[in-house]
C-alpha cells in the first residue's frame, strides 16, 4: 500500500494515473510563481503550489490538478487559482471524460487574500459552468492539511468527494474556530473530535462524500475511476430541489445534535463510538443502508 | 454618508423609489422592488450577518422559488455579512455543502437566464461573500462598503509579517488589504455606486453579462495582472 | 530572504536527453530544487532563494561538496529554500539529481 496522505502532489498524480500518462502544464521550469509573496519577503515555489495537466484515468482522457499541501497549506493564491480555473476552461474545449482535483488546501493564502478570494470565485464558476456542459469533475480528499475555506465549498459543487478517513473536508478549520470563538466552542487539538466532526467518515454519513476509501493510492485510483464511470453531472431545477430537501431535512433531524456521536445513533448504530476504529471496508459495509 | 447610518429601509427606498415590498425575518429579507418598471427579486440580510447552515439554506430557498415561480425575474442580492458563521455545529451539519448548493440555485437562475448582482451596501467578508454576491453575475459596491478577507492586524499575526510592511505595501498593493477599492481594482467589483442607487441599479440591469469578466477587468485597471495571461496559457497552452 | 548563485566550471556533462526535474516540497525546513540541461561548456549555476539570511558560507560548503561528488556539469539548478538543514539540502539535491539521470519527471 502507497499512503496518499504521505504523499505529495506530484507523487499523487504520478500514482493515481495510468503509468507514464501525465503531461503537465506551466510546470516548474516555466517558473510561473507568485510575484506578491517575494514582495513579502516570503519564500515562493516554481509551480505556486498546484500541479495541473492532461493524463489519463482508467484509458480515459482525463485533466488533472493537484494541490501541494506542504507549500503553505495548498492555499490558494492568484497564480495557484488562476491555474485551476484555466485547466477547468481548458476542458470546455477539450471535453475529457472528467476532471480530477486532488485537493489539499486551507482556503485563501492570506498574502494575497483578495485575490485568492477572487480566484476561488472563479474557480466555482468555472467548476459549475463545465459541470453545465455535461464534463464531470471528481474531487479527491485525503491529504495532511484537508479541504477547507474556499475549496471546501468548492468540493460540494462537484459529482462526486472521494475521500479516505483521514481526509477532512469543511469550511472554517477547527484552528479558526477555536482560535476565534475559544476552546470550549472546538478544541482543536482534540484530535478524535475534530476527525469525527470533519474527517471522511462523518462526511461519508452525511452523503457528502460519496465514498470513503483507505489511506492507499490505488483504492483512490480505483474509486476515482468508479465515480468517472457513474457520474451524470445534473443541475437542473429539479436535481436542486432534491438536493434543497435533503439539506433542510439534515437541519431539522440532527440540527439539535451537540456531537457527530448523536447523529451516528440517530442513523441507527448501536456503537457509534466505535465507527472510528473501524478499517475503511468493514466501515462501509456496516454504515450500507444507513447514510443520511 | 457613514456605513453605520444606512440601515436596510433606507437602501430599499433609494434603490426602489417605484416601491418595494420586502419582509424581514431575523436577519434574513426577501421580496420585490420595481426597477425602472420591472420587478426585481430581493434576497438579502442584515447586520453584518454570520451566515450559518439556516440562512445559506433560506437564501437557497428563496432564489429556487423565484426560478420555479417567476421566470427570468432579475435577482438582487443584497447581503450584508460578517462572513460564514464559525461555529463547532456548523462544521458537524456540513456548512459547506450548505454554501455550495446556494452557488448552485444561483448558477441555476443565471442558466435559465435569470439576471443576477450583487451589491455590498454594508460588508462582505470571506466564506458569506462567496457563495452570494461574489457568485452573481456581476457585483457592485457602495463607496463606503467594506469588503475583506481579514483585517491586516490578525493578517500580521497570522503571516508573521511586521504589520508596518502590510500597511506600507497596501498603500499601492490592492492584492491582500481589505477595501472595497481594491476589489474595484481587481476586477471583482464592476463599479463603485453612490448618489443615484436608483439610476446605478436601472442602468446595471440594462445590460445582461453572465460571462466572468473579473479576470479581463482586473488586467485592464492593472490590480490583478496575471491571473488572466496564466489561465489563458493554461486553457489553450500545448502540454 | 537572500539570494546566492554558485557556479562550477568543469563537470562532464550530463544525460543529453535529460528532462527538468523538480524535487522537495517549499515548506518549512525543506526545499525545492529544480535541475535544467543548459548547454554551457559544462558549467555547473546554482542559484538559491533562502527565507534564512546569513548561512552563504555553508550554502558554499554544500554546493562544493555536491559538484565534487558528482562533477556533473551543463546544469541549471535552482532552489527555493524554507531554512532546510544541510543534510536535507544534500539529500534533495542527491534526490533531484537522481531523478534527472535517470530520465525519469
Amino acid at each position: 500500500m502507497t499512503s496518499y496522505y504521505e504523499a505529495s502532489a506530484r507523487e499523487r498524480v504520478a500514482g493515481l494515473l495510468d503509468a507514464g500518462s501525465f503531461i503537465e502544464i506551466l510546470p516548474p521550469q516555466e517558473r510561473v510563481m507568485s510575484p506578491h509573496l517575494l514582495q513579502l519577503d516570503t519564500p515562493a515555489a516554481f509551480d505556486d503550489g498546484i500541479v495541473v495537466g492532461e493524463g489519463r484515468l482508467g484509458g480515459r482522457p482525463i485533466l488533472v490538478a493537484a494541490q501541494e499541501g506542504g507549500f503553505m497549506g495548498g492555499a490558494v493564491g492568484e497564480v495557484h487559482g488562476a491555474k485551476l480555473t484555466g485547466l477547468l476552461e481548458r476542458a470546455l474545449d477539450t471535453r475529457p471524460a472528467g476532471v480530477i482535483l486532488l485537493v489539499e488546501s486551507g482556503g485563501v493564502r492570506l498574502h494575497e487574500a483578495n485575490a485568492g478570494l477572487i480566484a476561488v470565485s472563479e474557480i466555482m464558476r468555472a467548476v459549475l459552468a463545465l459541470r453545465g456542459a455535461g464534463v464531470p469533475v471528481i474531487l479527491l480528499d485525503g491529504g495532511q492539511f484537508g479541504c477547507f475555506g474556499g475549496m471546501g465549498i468548492v468540493a460540494r459543487l462537484c459529482d462526486a468527494v472521494i475521500m479516505s478517513e483521514e481526509g477532512r473536508l469543511g469550511l472554517s478549520g477547527p484552528e479558526v474556530i477555536e482560535t476565534t470563538c475559544g476552546v470550549e466552542e472546538f478544541d482543536s487539538r482534540d484530535r478524535a473530535l475534530v476527525w469525527r466532526t470533519v474527517g471522511g467518515k462523518h462526511r461519508y454519513l452525511l452523503g457528502e462524500a460519496a465514498e470513503i476509501v483507505a489511506d492507499d493510492m490505488a483504492a483512490f485510483r480505483a474509486a476515482a475511476i468508479a465515480a468517472l464511470e457513474h457520474a451524470r453531472p445534473d443541475l437542473s431545477l429539479a436535481a436542486l430541489e432534491a438536493e434543497h430537501a435533503g439539506l433542510g431535512a439534515r437541519i431539522t433531524r440532527f440540527g439539535a445534535c451537540r456531537d457527530a456521536l448523536d447523529i451516528w445513533r440517530d442513523l441507527g448504530f448501536e456503537a457509534p463510538d466505535r465507527l472510528p476504529l473501524l478499517e475503511a471496508d468493514a466501515f462501509r459495509a456496516l454504515a450500507a443502508g444507513r447514510r443520511a | 454618508m457613514d456605513t453605520q447610518t444606512l440601515d436596510a429601509e433606507t437602501l430599499f427606498d433609494r434603490l426602489f423609489p417605484e416601491g418595494h415590498a420586502i419582509t424581514r425575518d431575523g436577519l434574513f429579507f426577501s421580496g420585490t422592488g420595481t426597477s425602472a418598471g420591472r420587478s426585481v427579486a430581493v434576497i438579502g440580510s442584515v447586520d453584518a450577518a454570520p451566515i450559518g447552515v439556516e440562512l445559506a439554506f433560506r437564501m437557497a430557498g428563496e432564489v429556487l422559488a423565484v426560478v420555479r415561480d417567476h421566470p427570468g425575474r432579475p435577482i438582487l442580492l443584497l447581503v450584508d455579512t460578517q462572513g460564514q458563521r464559525l461555529s463547532h455545529r456548523d462544521e458537524l451539519l456540513g456548512i459547506n455543502g450548505y454554501m455550495a448548493h446556494l452557488a448552485k440555485c444561483l448558477a441555476l437562475a443565471r442558466n435559465t437566464g435569470h439576471p443576477i448582482l450583487g451589491l455590498v451596501w454594508s460588508q462582505a467578508v470571506s466564506g458569506g461573500f462567496l457563495a452570494s454576491s461574489l457568485f452573481a453575475d456581476r457585483c457592485f459596491a457602495l463607496k463606503e462598503a467594506e469588503v475583506r478577507v481579514m483585517n491586516l492586524p490578525a493578517m500580521s499575526r497570522i503571516t508573521k509579517i511586521p504589520l508596518e510592511r502590510l500597511e506600507d505595501l497596501s498603500k499601492t498593493s490592492p492584492v491582500f488589504a481589505p477595501g472595497v477599492e481594491n476589489y474595484w481594482r481587481m476586477g471583482a467589483i464592476e463599479a463603485l455606486w453612490s448618489g443615484n442607487l436608483a439610476r446605478e441599479l436601472a442602468a446595471a440591469f440594462s445590460t445582461h453579462e453572465t460571462a466572468d469578466r473579473r479576470r479581463a477587468r482586473g488586467a485592464e485597471r492593472g490590480g490583478r495582472r496575471l491571473a488572466l495571461d496564466v489561465a489563458e496559457r493554461v486553457r489553450h497552452g500545448a502540454p | 530572504m537572500e539570494r546566492l548563485t554558485f557556479t562550477y566550471a568543469g563537470g562532464r556533462p550530463a544525460t543529453r536527453n535529460a528532462k527538468a526535474t523538480l524535487a522537495g516540497v517549499v515548506g518549512s525546513g525543506n526545499l525545492e530544487v529544480l535541475v535544467e540541461p543548459v548547454a554551457q561548456d559544462g558549467a555547473v549555476t546554482i542559484e538559491v532563494t533562502t527565507a534564512a539570511v546569513g548561512f552563504g558560507r555553508i550554502w558554499q560548503a554544500v554546493m562544493d561538496d555536491f559538484f565534487a561528488r558528482h562533477g556533473l556539469g551543463d546544469l541549471r539548478i535552482s532552489i527555493n529554500d524554507v531554512g532546510a538543514t544541510p543534510a536535507v539540502v544534500s539529500l534533495r539535491l542527491d534526490q533531484a539529481i537522481e531523478t534527472y539521470l535517470g530520465g525519469g519527471q
